[in-house]
């Protein structure tokens, strides 16, 4: 993330802090505003995580109680095919959910920025609304939808005359799910983009009309370059909320018990090996890999998508 | 708008703060380049509107509203009218009072309860949020400290680490020190906003010029009254973007509260909706669809309110952050 905030930021923002500062009273002067925050911050983020360390190297046993097992539960974990079917399960979801969420939001970003529509602020906020609202309320909502009880999907598939439509079934439950998520943060990055277009300015399009180039050709040579950046910041947060997938899963579970089990995503997995199983050490284990990992490959999304754009 | 102004905006109004957002974006972007404006062309002609681009945005509203147009539709309709009718239309009894009166005093009003907790986590979790994300970034962004780049490497790190992630670490912490299962469980977690801070610092950087300070300490202005009477008008629309971020985030929040909270006159709504969605399946089962879909709806119309109300502060204060950060 440094890297990103360097490049981008001007002089005087936080990554490039300015030389001539105004002289405040004391050197500690700025403490007494960051101080309350950074208080909280170790408080609620650093403390928490240095403990699921500290747990996931002891194991709870039927002989000697609590030990210290150094390292034991990592590897159990990297054995444990619960654990990475539903890793593997994320993955899918990721390399497919996200670029159509992401090209959806971009094809209505553009359009949005092209003003050549009647009601551009309404088209904004209308798409943008689902944001608003809970993901509980959405994964609700969609699975009352997808239920053939009072759903749509029991309408449509009794109108055909056969079983179409069928959300919750194996092959069709992650697709399910991915709807879900894309309708609810698919305007939230279209804003995204949309904010970062209008930052373009508007010389950029003078020359380019002076050159000559149509509209297409502004979108590929002005307008997508233009979007590198929030792609990037879109791409990393998409990323970790694939791998941190629970709510909808969890919700959908109870219309689809036999298809969404309790380790169908590693955060499932991490929640009912302390709920349901009492496994707090092995739990912490979960959480503190999949932070690892979501870290790791946001890491590396982002020195990649940085050095597309030097090129 | 009023009531859910930020206090420190009131006095300086709409017109002011949207004065020093122009003045921002000019600065920012230096002499010579044109600030666009929404439904405004580059070069002052009009291009010709187009019905495919705007037949493309309809096609995405329809999929976005066809969701909340179904929860309206079934929020009037009884239990069994529900089951019998067709999920996109209304049909049988106009039902939505009654609904609404029933969820409000199923079992004894908990729905009330669950809208006041939730309330409660909100006003002094994201409220909390927002505090000290303000008081912090605008002491990153206008005062040189030691240990200033210990922080700025700390409030990076921290964004990386998703919220979910820290779910389960802080419930084992949390269980230790017994303070699962109180109210106090879901608000310490929703103090910090890593991002918000990051926006609100970037913001104060350009939104507040140093010269300014420099002339009210010139008069023998404290630093905290500076802050109040200066600084926070200043940087109301990045304060009202961060506040509505961390009021979806705390209004919205269910895994923290699910795996802190066994006692049910704790839950906030997301929680209790759920705990009434999943009382239809299993043994015993007492199906209350009706109250799960009108208890949605009401879910959902304060927050969709707060940010139809607010769009002008959060589209501004989103635009600077979102482009930098």
């Amino acid at each position: 993330m440094s890297t990103l905030a360097a490049r981008t930021a001007p002089a005087g923002s936080p990554a490039a802090p300015p030389r001539r500062r105004p002289k405040p009273r004391g050197r500690f002067t700025g403490w007494l505003f960051v101080g309350p925050f950074v208080v909280v911050l170790v408080l609620m983020l650093i403390v928490p995580i240095g403990y699921a360390l500290w747990l996931s190297l002891f194991r709870d046993q039927l002989v000697g109680g609590n030990q210290f097992v150094w390292f034991a539960n990592y590897l159990q974990l990297f054995q444990d095919s619960q654990f990475w079917s539903g890793f593997g399960r994320v993955v899918v979801f990721l390399v497919i959910q996200v670029p159509i969420m992401l090209g959806l939001a971009l094809v209505a970003a553009l359009t949005l920025d092209s003003a050549r529509l009647w009601g551009t602020s309404f088209f904004r906020i209308a798409v943008f609304l689902p944001y608003a609202v809970p993901g509980v309320v959405a994964a609700l909502i969609w699975g009352f939808i997808y239920g053939n009880q009072f759903g749509l999907t029991g309408a449509a598939n009794d109108a055909l005359g056969i079983d179409l439509l069928q959300p919750f079934s194996p092959t069709w439950v992650l697709t399910s799910i991915g709807n879900v998520v894309t309708w609810e943060f698919l305007g939230y990055n279209m804003l995204i983009f949309y904010a970062a277009l209008r930052t373009v300015p508007g010389e950029l399009y003078e020359a380019a009309e002076l050159d000559g180039a149509g509209p297409l050709r502004t979108v590929f040579s002005i307008k997508l370059p233009a979007l590198r950046g929030p792609m990037v910041i879109a791409t990393i947060f998409s990323i970790i909320g694939s791998f941190q997938l629970f709510n909808e899963p969890n919700l959908l579970k109870t219309l689809a018990p036999n298809v969404i089990g309790s380790s169908f995503t590693p955060n499932m997995y991490a929640y009912s090996l302390s709920f349901s199983g009492q496994q707090f050490n092995y739990s912490a284990t979960v959480a503190i890999v999949m932070g690892v990992i979501t870290a790791v490959i946001a890491y590396v999304v982002q020195v990649r998508g940085t050095r597309q754009e030097n090129r | 708008m009023s009531t859910l102004q930020h206090p420190a905006t009131g006095p300086a109004g709409p017109a002011t703060v949207t004065e020093a957002t122009t003045t921002l974006r000019n600065g920012r972007r230096g002499a010579g380049r044109a600030s666009r404006k929404a439904d405004q062309p580059v070069d002052g002609r009009k291009p010709k509107r187009s019905g495919l681009l705007t037949a493309v945005m309809i096609v995405f509203v329809v999929y976005s509203f066809a969701p909340l147009f179904y929860l309206l539709v079934n929020s009037t309709k009884t239990q069994s009218s529900l089951l019998s009718t067709f999920g996109l239309w209304f049909g049988g009894d106009f039902n939505l009072w009654q609904n609404i009166v029933d969820t409000v005093t199923y079992n004894d009003g908990i729905f009330l309860q669950w809208f006041g907790n939730t309330l409660l986590y909100v006003v002094v979790g994201a409220g909390g949020a927002t505090l000290l994300a303000t008081v912090a970034g605008y002491g990153m962004a206008k005062f040189a400290f030691p240990g200033r780049r210990a922080v700025f490497a700390i409030v990076l790190g921290a964004i990386a680490v998703p919220g979910t992630a820290l779910a389960v670490p802080t419930f084992l912490l949390f269980s230790q020190v017994g303070l699962t299962n109180t109210p106090w469980a879901i608000i310490l977690p929703s103090l910090i906003s890593p991002f918000g801070m990051y926006l609100v610092w970037t913001y104060a950087v350009d939104a507040i010029p140093s010269e300014l300070l420099e002339a009210a300490r010139m008069d023998g202005a404290g630093e905290f009254r500076i802050f109040f009477t200066i600084a926070l008008r200043l940087l109301a629309p990045g304060v009202v973007t961060v506040l509505l971020f961390a009021v979806v985030a705390t209004w919205n929040n269910y895994f923290l509260p699910l795996i802190m909270l066994s006692d049910p006159k704790w839950y906030p709504l997301t929680v209790g909706l759920n705990q009434w969605n999943a009382q239809a399946t299993g043994s015993g089962a007492q199906p209350i669809y009706n109250l799960v879909v009108t208890g949605s709806l009401l879910t959902i119309i304060p927050i969709v309110v707060a940010f139809l109300f607010l769009q002008r502060f959060w589209q501004s204060g989103l635009a600077a952050g979102s482009v930098k950060a």
